[in-house]
């Protein structure tokens, strides 16, 4: 299950931070970084987020994968966004500075190309973060940790309950599919749309009325035990805040702090070079 | 049966572990180059039909943070919330059906997919674009457009998976007053 979720094991500072902890800071940090344009401020957070790479001793080879994901998402993206709107950034700077001599509608303009350095550098801010909480938290202590952010241990439980039952449903999924296969049902690109959905449900049936059935039984096997009965309960991976917690939350919220002041310095979210 | 019980608990998460293993791990083409129909939504708004709005926005908003939290390219959080907003609003629009005693005849159905079709168009073409504009500065076009694209497979997958679900479930459970006291 660790695997699924890319969980990489080591002893580091980061590591030894609760995962509510790293959870509050994931929030403020990306908070901060999808909030400010300000091209700078981007710069910073990007090398930032490679420093706790540092500190976390994930290497970047042992995450090289999810970059590559990510890169090609980004790129997409980018494309994206210049087909649909070649004139984007000139309607946020206001300026429109032609270039290489070209002129008309999908002609590079320097407002366009600074628009997408921001968007690929927001990303840049963002996203290490995200995958450095992946691979430094340990997901059953993220779900422990839930509670102690105020979240009612209930929902807290859920997620806990999610993270046990994934490895079965696949588990299970998997044994109808290749079952449902050998009858001769067809989901590839060879059947037409309307047949390959209709095949998914035949699978899907057998599989949530074995669900539903798992519910009950989980279910009466909680309620035999009293839960949800007190206001509280323990964790088995919860852990107690210590200094460096408090440290980090502040150093996120001080970086959402900044952000939002770079916001009326700029006097909005983007920080224009071209006036 | 749809208020916060141990139950619902259980159900959230064992939904969101179904919403995860079917968003993450199936795949099906759908004749669009990169884009996968997600049977995953026919599950939720399942989910959300038995067991309510709380447990449908839950289930949304935990499968799908880990359906990007495995894939590790960053959390969606404008695509996350319109999933757990699309779980909260079909909870809420079949609250008068009582699926658990077998009760999924036409009438049902078309409540059921009038609401998924509303609901799958506030999320993605309403929900998801607002905030992907709000938090990326996104074009308005390009969202919109992407917005259309998953409400349109979103709406097609639901209708299907989502509809046959309930009425398998409904025919598998008793109906009520199935059983008579003799006299």
């Amino acid at each position: 299950m660790n695997n699924l979720f890319n969980y990489i094991d080591k002893e580091s500072p980061v590591h030894r931070l609760t995962g509510a902890t790293k959870f509050v800071c994931l929030l403020l940090w990306n908070f901060a970084a999808m909030y400010t344009y300000d091209t700078r401020y981007l710069c910073v957070m990007a090398v930032l987020s490679f420093v706790l790479f540092a500190v976390s001793k994930i290497k970047l080879k042992e995450v090289s994968f999810m970059l590559g994901f990510t890169a090609v998402f980004v790129l997409i993206n980018n494309v994206l966004v210049y087909v649909f709107s070649p004139q984007h950034g000139t309607e946020i700077y206001g300026t429109c500075t032609y270039l290489f001599g070209l002129s008309g509608k999908y002609a590079p303009t320097a407002e366009q190309l600074f628009y997408h350095l921001n968007y690929f550098l927001k990303y840049l801010a963002s996203i290490p973060s995200v995958i450095l909480f992946v691979s430094t938290t340990n997901p059953s202590e993220f779900a422990a940790s839930l509670n102690k952010l105020g979240v009612k241990y209930t929902v807290a439980y859920s997620v806990a309950l999610a993270l046990r039952y994934i490895p079965d449903v696949q588990k299970e999924y998997d044994e109808i599919s290749k079952a449902q296969q050998a009858r001769g049902i067809e989901m590839s690109k060879k059947a037409p749309l309307m047949k390959r959905i209709k095949s998914a449900a035949s699978i899907l049936i057998p599989l949530i009325l074995s669900s539903m059935d798992r519910v009950e039984i989980v279910s009466n096997a909680m309620e035999l035990r009293s839960f949800g009965k007190n206001k509280k309960r323990t964790w088995y991976m919860g852990r107690p805040f210590k200094w460096t917690d408090i440290a980090a939350m502040i150093f996120c919220a001080f970086l959402v702090i900044v952000a939002v002041f770079l916001n009326f310095k700029n006097n909005g979210r983007f920080f224009n070079p071209f006036i | 049966m749809k208020r916060f019980s141990v139950k619902t608990v259980v159900a959230i998460g064992i939904g969101a572990a179904l919403f995860f293993v079917l968003g993450r791990f199936v795949s099906i083409p759908s004749g669009i180059p990169d884009t996968n129909i997600s049977i995953q939504y026919g599950v939720l708004a399942f989910i959300a039909a038995v067991f309510g709005p709380i447990a449908g926005f839950l289930a949304g908003i935990i499968g799908h943070f880990f359906i990007d939290f495995s894939f590790g390219w960053g959390v969606w959080w404008s695509w996350v919330i319109a999933s757990s907003i699309f779980g909260c609003i079909m909870g809420l629009a079949t609250m008068k059906i009582d699926i658990d005693n077998g009760e999924f005849a036409l009438k049902e159905i078309i409540i059921f997919n009038v609401s998924q079709i509303v609901a799958h168009l506030i999320s993605w073409v309403g929900v998801a674009p607002a905030l992907d504009i709000l938090f990326y500065k996104e074009p308005a076009n390009k969202v919109f457009i992407q917005g259309l694209t998953s409400a349109g497979i979103n709406i097609l997958a639901t209708a299907v998976v989502g509809t046959l679900l309930c009425v398998a479930y409904a025919a598998a459970r008793p109906k009520k007053d199935s059983l008579k006291e003799e006299q």
